[in-house]
Formats: structure tokens, C-alpha cells, sequence
């Protein structure tokens, strides 16, 4: 057992070690640049969801225009539009992901970065189809991102209420099966209740599968989401015609009936400082920070400074940094595929002129193709739990090949000249630079091959 | 029952351990032992919960109606007669000339004994674990089973994709790929690359791995099909070889909203993957294989308000291949009636869909009752063999 050390803080609670930007000093340091202004959102934006949603007034004008034009040249003229919107949102993507990556290469409080990431993960959410599937990046910038130094019952409520939640988890059409809309529309017209997202708010946002929870917990959850809908030019709205009449119960407490989103954000709010969600939270934090098999003790630290604080994220932040257990010298996890890159990026100190100049087939084929076959597609878990947290997921014969290939190849192409991979050795591996791998960056053919036998070193594929 | 020979004997004797600096260690060619059984198993979890009752529609009941209004509609809005009471979704079509030669089978109305909290992740890892319960499981079933049979070697079996396959987990030595994996690198990169990850065992295994597996098997002539598709080859031409068990994912499953939207292309999806793999299978490879394809739980009885289906229980089977008596729907049908559902809203479970595939196992390879009730299942009741083996 340790105490603070600014290059495992770095390496452990941010994205690695980098040549030009320095290592926090100590705690103290890196709690103060979280409550400090958030820099790097304003060096380098993304678009919040708020106005990404024209994108989709537009998308839904052209559709309509072409459902009113069939077979005319304006339909033809409407299909081309649509495909330009959607040509143009996925090159956004792309230039967020450049500006998520700038922002982990520069910032000097890299651990808001993996809190950002950490609860977006957290609260697993895209769109399906059309100019949405591109409003991941734009959700975490308005739902996720400001609220990560704030009161977890704020986060929860902003995630689950957002229109791409809703989407995601289908409880935009979901009515109470007695709702003014359900009695006029009559059964059996596909209106009625839907409980995906009442299930993963309760399974996967709060409590945890192992919670206190019950189906019929459930099913009043999703009776009470009733009325959560979403429209393109308003963003999101109440509809009073959607909602179960009367009261629900979950875990024992009754909502009454509102007719409005308040009593959804007081179950919520309820939900956040359960202590099951204290436990649940504090357990996936030092998992996702420190181990697969993290210290009890920790743990348990982490769920105290939760309980006390009612949530507030910053006191449970304070107890993660400070507590013995989160700095052994040993490196830990796996770095998930997207954390590999954004750390190697980081460590080549790559520019922002290098990565605004890839074209979109660039990106594709650096950043995008790769990251899918070492198996975490950029933006798109395979459900709503996220991405995997242990070390096996990450280190199968199939992913280290793709990670061979884009650490012998990537780094040429986004940085020209490469370091020398002497001295890049100690850069991006600090302490933990061993002899094997000093020999081999040496003994390499070449520098290309040399840097990437560096960044398939354990000492830099681990946290 | 002792290990034969472990993933690591093996790179012990023949060199690939503890030479790292020595002449192209890694691109050595090897001939594997082969295993005692000729049988071919292979395994592929539908993850997301698969819609037993729209999949093999129970048009024979008479609740079935007043559950569903627009889903599982029966032979008459286009779905295949089976057997007079149960009809096959259209999507499945291109499978009949399948099931008409008893090379296609289902089991409905089974299920894990993962009950009530109905959560994909928790149904899934149960699915693979194969236990009554996940306290303290790190394995998976299959994995149990190749500890349980002489003779395998790192070739018998593959967990096949980018996901990980839990089900295969274990201290019996299996070999992970995805066929569109390749590791291209120069002999003198490969030994520094070992150098480099020899201090990191889990890293170092992943390595040499990829090094045996990007030799033999990476090559698909250039031509890239659908991931399912690209699967079913390489799942193909490994059993056609030295391979006697693979297991993959197909994901798409969970159909909350606008079922058929979702469920059409999913459906598709598994029957190219059954066709691909009876279409690729070299000899008579095909006639000596079960398939199994299991899902981690049904879904609810009654449609949802969103022309979809929720999280629900009892669910279905798929078997097919050469190796299996097809042409029929086994499982006993616990009726859709008030009284009948579980919870009153899920098909009941009337059969524990491990014991189907305990049964199969022990169809393919002899393997005793008792270790298939102890090691690989614990605490599994068998009941009667079904006769899902020919």
C-alpha cells in the first residue's frame, strides 16, 4: 500500500503518461481542477444534444416531404437531402471523436475525462436510426459531462430523462394501458406498457441486479415513466395523455399522481440515495478504477462517503483518491481498446492539426475499423450495461492482434517524426519501463515497429 | 480425470514457451493430436432473449389470439405449419427444406433456472455458467465438458468472434478467434513482441495465440461476407479439420418495440448462419454435427403496448444438424390459458434447457450421466432422454 503518486495518477486515473503536459501533484490538485471551469469543453466543443436536435427537424421535414412527393423528382430531391443529413451528421461524429480525443491528449485534469467516460458508460445510450444514431457524443455533452461533479441524483435524472434514453430504451411510446391515449386509441393497436427502461433504471442506473427490487417494482416503475416523450422541434415533453392514472408504488413508497415529471423525479431522486445504489456505485467504481477484484475496504469507503454526502460525487471522487488501496504500484486493469488509443495518442503528443486534417476515411480507417475489431465499436455497446470491466474481454488472441496492428501502423500516420523510442519508452512508461522492453524498442527494424512494441508493452496496455 | 494435455503442456513441448529470442518460435507448423470422438458440437447463445413463442408460434392454442394481436399470427398471415399446432416464422423459410429432412428440431417452453429479475446480463451469465445459481462461478459449461473428456488439445475447441464467449471459460484449454483477425507481423518482430508480454502470462498467451491462429486459419480468400456469415465458415472449416466444438453469439434478439422489425433480420441472420454451416461443412462432417442454439430467456406471452415483447421465462430451443432427429417440436406444451403463465404473464417452463443439451452432449460423446449431473451441469436432474440425438 502507497499514497499519491502523479504518474500512476496519470496512468490510473487518467490517460496516461504524456511528454508535454504534467502530472498532478497530488489530490488536492486534481479535485481542485475538477471544481475549476471545465477547460477543455470550451478548447474543444461538441455539439449538446439541444442543438443537435435541429438535425433531426430537418431529417423529419425531408420525410415527410418525400412521404407527400412519391414518386415525383421532389421525393427524389427529398431522399438526397436526407442522405446529405446524414452524411453530414456522421461526419460530426467523427470530428467529435477528434475533439474527445484532444480533449484526453491535453487536458491537465485527465481524471474528468474518465469520469465523463466512466458515466457515460454508466448510462449506456444511442440512437437507432437516421441522423440520431450520430447524437451519442452530443447526449454525454448535455446529459452526462456537466453533472459529473455533481449530486449523483442530478446525473441520473438528466441520463434518464434525456430524449436519447428514452429512444434507446423504448419508453417513448409507452403508455399506461389505462392512459387517456390507450382508452381512445382501444387495445391490441400497439399502445400500452413498455418496461425496458424502468427495468435498466432500476438493474443497471441505481440498485443493481442484486438489489431489493421485485417485478412488480418493475412494472409501477414503468407505469409511473408514463408520459416521458420527445419531440424533434421541443425537445422533451410531458404527455398527459400517456400517463397511468393513479398512484404507483415502488420499493414501498407511493407517487401520487401529478399529471407532470415531478413524480418521476422524486423516484428518481429516491432511487439515488438508496443505499443499495450507494453499495451498487461505489463497488463499480473502484472496479472500473482500480480491479477486477477491488478491496473490500475500499469499497466500503467509497459506499460510506455516498451514504453521508446523499450522493455527492465529489466526497465519494475525494475518499477514491485518497484511500491506500487505490495506489498499488502494480498496474491493474486492462485499458479498454478506446483507452489503449486515447492514452497512445496522449503519449505522442499527437496535435490538433494532425487529427483535423484526417478525412473521414482517415478516421475511418484509423480510428474507427480498428477500435471494432479489437472490440469496442466507437460509441455503440451491445446493450445497455455497457462495456465489460474485466480483463479477459480484453485481452483475447483476436484483440491483441488488432491492437498490434494499429500500434505498429497508427502512430506514423498521425505523427511524423516519430519519437525516438528511447526516450518514448520512459515517456509513456514512467517508473514501469522494464529492461525486456527497453532491449526490444532498441532492437526493433524499424521506429514504427519499435513504438508500437512499446504501447503492446503490459506496462502500457495496464492502468 | 486428469488433463491430458493443457494449453500449456503443450507450448512447453513444443518450444513456444521459453525461447522467445530462438528462430521464429511462433510460425512453427504443428500437427495436433486428434480426439477420441468424431462427433462435432456446436453452440451458439442468441443473447437479448429470443421470442420463443413468434419464433415456433403455437397456433393451435386457443389463447394464443387474445395474447397477441399482431405477432406470431400463424400459418394464416404467412408463417409455416410444423405440425398442425405449431408454425415456423416466415423469416425461418429458407430452413424447412431442413427441417423436412429431420435435420432441424425445437424444444419449446424451456428454460435456466434463472427466475423473476428477468435481467439479460444475469440470464446470460447464468445460460453460460450452467449452475442453479452464479455465486462464486467463474466457468462455463461447455469448458466443464472438455474437462471431462480425454484427448483435447488447444485445437478441439473454438470460442469464435469478437464477444466473449463465458460458456467456454475455464481451465481446459480453448482457442478464441475471429476470422477476420490477422496478425501481420516480421518473424523478428514476433520474438520481440514475446519479449515484450512474457512478464504479463495472460498477455503472452493472447500473443502466441493470435501467432498460431493468423498461420492457419486467417485466410478467407479476401472476400468479406457478413460477420454471422464469416462465423459460420471459419466455425466450419475448424470442424471440418482437427475441431470437434465451436461456440459463438448472434446478438439482435430483444424485441421490445416493433418486433418483426427486429425479429425478421435476426431470424435471417441464424438461418444463414445454419445454412453456412451445412453449406461449408467438408465430407460428411454436417451428418456427424448438433447445433444447438439457446437463448437466455423468452419473452412475455402477451404483446406489449409497443407491437413488441417484454422480458419474460420459458423460452425455445433450436438443434439442428445431421446428427440430430429433427422434423419434430419436443417439449411439453404448458398451455397460454390464465392459469397456465408463469407470474401469469410468461410462458411457463416446462423443461430445463440444460438437460436438452446434457442430453445432446451425451448423445455425441458418451460422456456418463453422472459426470454430465456433477461436473459439467451441477446439481441437474436429467430426467428422460428425449432421443434429441440420432
Amino acid at each position: 500500500m502507497r499514497a499519491f503518486d502523479p504518474q500512476l495518477a496519470e496512468i490510473r486515473f487518467g490517460y496516461g503518461l504524456s511528454p508535454v503536459v504534467r502530472a498532478p501533484e497530488n489530490a488536492a490538485a486534481i479535485l481542485a481542477g475538477l471544481r475549476a471551469p471545465d477547460v477543455m469543453a470550451a478548447r474543444y466543443p461538441i455539439e449538446p444534444f439541444d442543438k443537435f436536435r435541429l438535425r433531426m427537424v430537418k431529417a423529419q421535414e425531408a420525410r415527410v416531404l418525400r412521404r407527400k412527393n412519391r414518386g415525383t423528382p421532389k421525393a427524389a430531391e427529398a431522399r438526397k437531402l436526407r442522405n446529405l443529413l446524414n452524411k453530414h451528421a456522421r461526419q460530426a461524429m467523427y470530428l467529435w471523436a477528434n475533439q474527445t480525443f484532444l480533449r484526453r491528449i491535453d487536458t491537465e485534469t485527465a481524471f474528468r475525462e474518465r469520469l465523463v467516460a466512466f458515466w457515460a458508460d454508466h448510462f449506456s445510450a444511442h440512437g437507432k436510426r437516421g441522423v440520431e444514431r450520430r447524437a451519442t457524443s452530443p447526449y454525454i455533452e448535455e446529459a452526462i459531462r456537466p453533472f459529473v461533479t455533481g449530486r449523483f441524483g442530478d446525473l441520473l435524472e438528466s441520463a434518464v430523462m434525456h430524449p436519447v434514453m428514452l429512444n434507446y430504451l423504448d419508453q417513448l411510446r409507452s403508455m399506461g394501458p389505462n392512459s387517456a391515449r390507450a382508452v381512445k386509441v382501444g387495445p391490441g393497436k400497439g399502445v400500452g406498457l413498455n418496461e425496458n427502461l424502468a427495468r435498466e433504471v432500476l438493474e443497471l442506473h441505481t440498485l443493481g441486479v442484486d438489489g431489493p427490487y421485485t417485478q412488480e417494482d418493475v412494472t409501477q416503475l414503468a407505469e409511473l415513466f408514463t408520459g416521458m416523450a420527445f419531440q424533434a422541434q421541443n425537445g422533451f415533453k410531458f404527455r398527459k395523455d400517456f400517463v397511468e392514472p393513479g398512484a404507483e408504488t415502488v420499493l414501498g413508497k407511493t407517487y401520487a399522481d401529478a399529471m407532470g415529471p415531478e413524480p418521476i423525479r422524486a423516484v428518481l431522486h429516491d432511487l439515488a440515495v438508496h443505499p443499495a445504489t450507494a453499495r451498487h456505485l461505489a463497488w463499480k467504481l473502484a472496479v472500473h478504477f482500480i480491479s477486477d477484484d477491488p478491496d473490500g475496504d475500499l469499497i466500503d469507503a467509497l459506499e460510506a462517503a455516498y451514504l453521508s454526502s446523499d450522493g455527492a460525487l465529489m466526497a465519494v471522487y475525494e475518499v477514491l483518491l485518497d484511500h491506500p488501496a487505490s495506489w498499488t504500484a502494480s498496474l491493474q486493469n486492462v485499458k479498454p481498446p478506446v483507452d489503449f488509443i486515447s492514452s497512445a495518442l496522449r503519449g505522442l503528443a499527437v496535435s490538433e492539426d494532425a487529427l483535423k486534417r484526417l478525412e473521414e476515411k482517415h478516421m475511418r480507417r484509423v480510428f474507427a475499423a480498428p477500435l471494432i475489431q479489437m472490440g469496442q465499436q466507437w460509441e455503440r455497446p451491445v446493450g445497455p450495461d455497457g462495456w465489460p470491466e474485466e480483463d479477459p474481454n480484453w485481452v483475447t488472441p483476436q484483440g491483441f492482434a488488432a491492437r498490434v496492428s494499429w500500434a505498429m501502423a497508427a502512430p506514423e500516420f498521425l505523427v511524423g517524426p516519430l519519437p525516438d523510442p528511447r526516450t518514448f519508452v520512459d515517456t509513456v512508461l514512467g517508473t514501469w519501463a522494464s529492461e525486456p522492453v527497453r532491449f526490444a524498442a532498441g532492437a526493433a527494424e524499424s521506429k514504427a515497429e519499435a513504438i508500437g512494441l512499446i504501447l503492446m508493452s503490459p506496462a502500457f496496455q495496464r492502468r | 480425470m486428469p488433463n491430458p494435455l493443457s494449453r500449456r503442456d503443450f507450448l512447453m513441448r513444443s518450444g513456444f514457451v521459453g525461447c522467445s529470442l530462438a528462430a521464429s518460435p511462433l510460425l512453427t507448423p504443428v500437427t495436433f493430436a486428434s480426439t477420441p470422438w468424431d462427433t462435432r458440437l456446436v453452440v451458439i447463445i442468441l443473447r437479448g432473449g429470443m421470442d420463443g413463442l413468434d419464433v415456433v408460434q403455437p397456433y393451435g392454442d386457443p389463447h394464443l389470439g387474445t395474447l397477441r394481436k399482431s405477432l406470431s399470427v400463424g400459418p394464416q398471415n404467412g408463417a409455416l405449419d410444423l405440425d398442425g399446432f405449431y408454425a415456423l416464422h416466415p423469416a425461418l423459410a429458407p430452413l424447412m427444406p431442413m427441417w423436412e429432412a429431420g435435420q432441424l428440431g425445437f424444444v419449446q417452453a424451456v428454460s435456466t433456472p434463472y427466475r423473476d429479475k428477468r435481467s439479460h446480463f444475469d440470464g446470460q451469465d447464468l445460460l453460460e455458467a450452467g449452475t442453479p445459481s452464479l455465486n462464486g462461478v467463474r466457468d462455463g459449461w461447455l469448458n466443464r465438458m472438455l474437462q471431462a473428456v480425454p484427448g483435447v488439445n488447444a485445437q478441439t475447441a473454438y470460442a469464435i468472434g469478437r464477444s466473449d464467449m463465458r460458456l467456454m471459460q475455464g481451465a481446459a484449454e480453448v482457442a478464441n478467434w475471429s476470422p477476420d483477425a490477422d496478425l501481420n507481423l516480421s518473424p523478428q518482430a514476433v520474438r520481440l513482441m514475446e519479449l515484450v508480454t512474457q512478464s504479463d502470462p495472460a498477455m503472452h498467451a493472447a500473443l502466441v495465440e493470435a501467432s498460431l491462429l493468423s498461420d492457419t486459419g486467417g485466410d478467407m480468400s479476401g472476400r468479406r461476407a457478413s460477420s454471422h456469415v464469416e462465423i459460420a465458415e471459419f466455425a466450419a472449416e475448424r470442424l471440418s479439420e482437427e475441431a470437434r466444438i465451436a461456440a459463438f453469439s448472434l446478438n439482435g434478439w430483444d424485441t421490445h418495440r416493433n418486433q418483426d422489425n427486429t425479429l425478421t433480420p435476426a431470424l435471417g441472420r441464424l438461418a444463414e448462419t445454419l445454412l453456412t454451416l451445412r453449406g461449408k461443412m467438408r465430407g460428411d462432417t454436417w451428418k456427424k454435427t448438433a447445433v444447438i442454439a439457446m437463448t437466455e430467456f423468452g419473452r412475455t406471452a402477451r404483446q406489449n403496448g409497443t407491437r413488441g415483447t417484454d422480458h419474460g421465462t420459458g423460452g425455445l430451443m433450436v438443434v439442428a444438424g445431421g446428427a440430430v432427429r429433427g422434423g419434430r417440436v419436443y417439449g411439453d406444451w404448458p398451455g397460454l390459458g390464465d392459469g397456465d403463465l408463469y407470474q401469469g404473464r410468461d410462458l411457463m417452463p416446462t423443461g430445463d434447457v440444460r438437460a436438452h443439451a446434457a442430453w445432446i452432449m451425451q448423445g455425441l460423446t458418451g460422456l456418463d450421466r453422472s459426470v454430465l449431473e456433477t461436473a459439467v451441469f451441477p446439481g441437474l436432474d436429467m430426467g428422460e432422454n428425449p432421443g434429441l440425438v440420432l
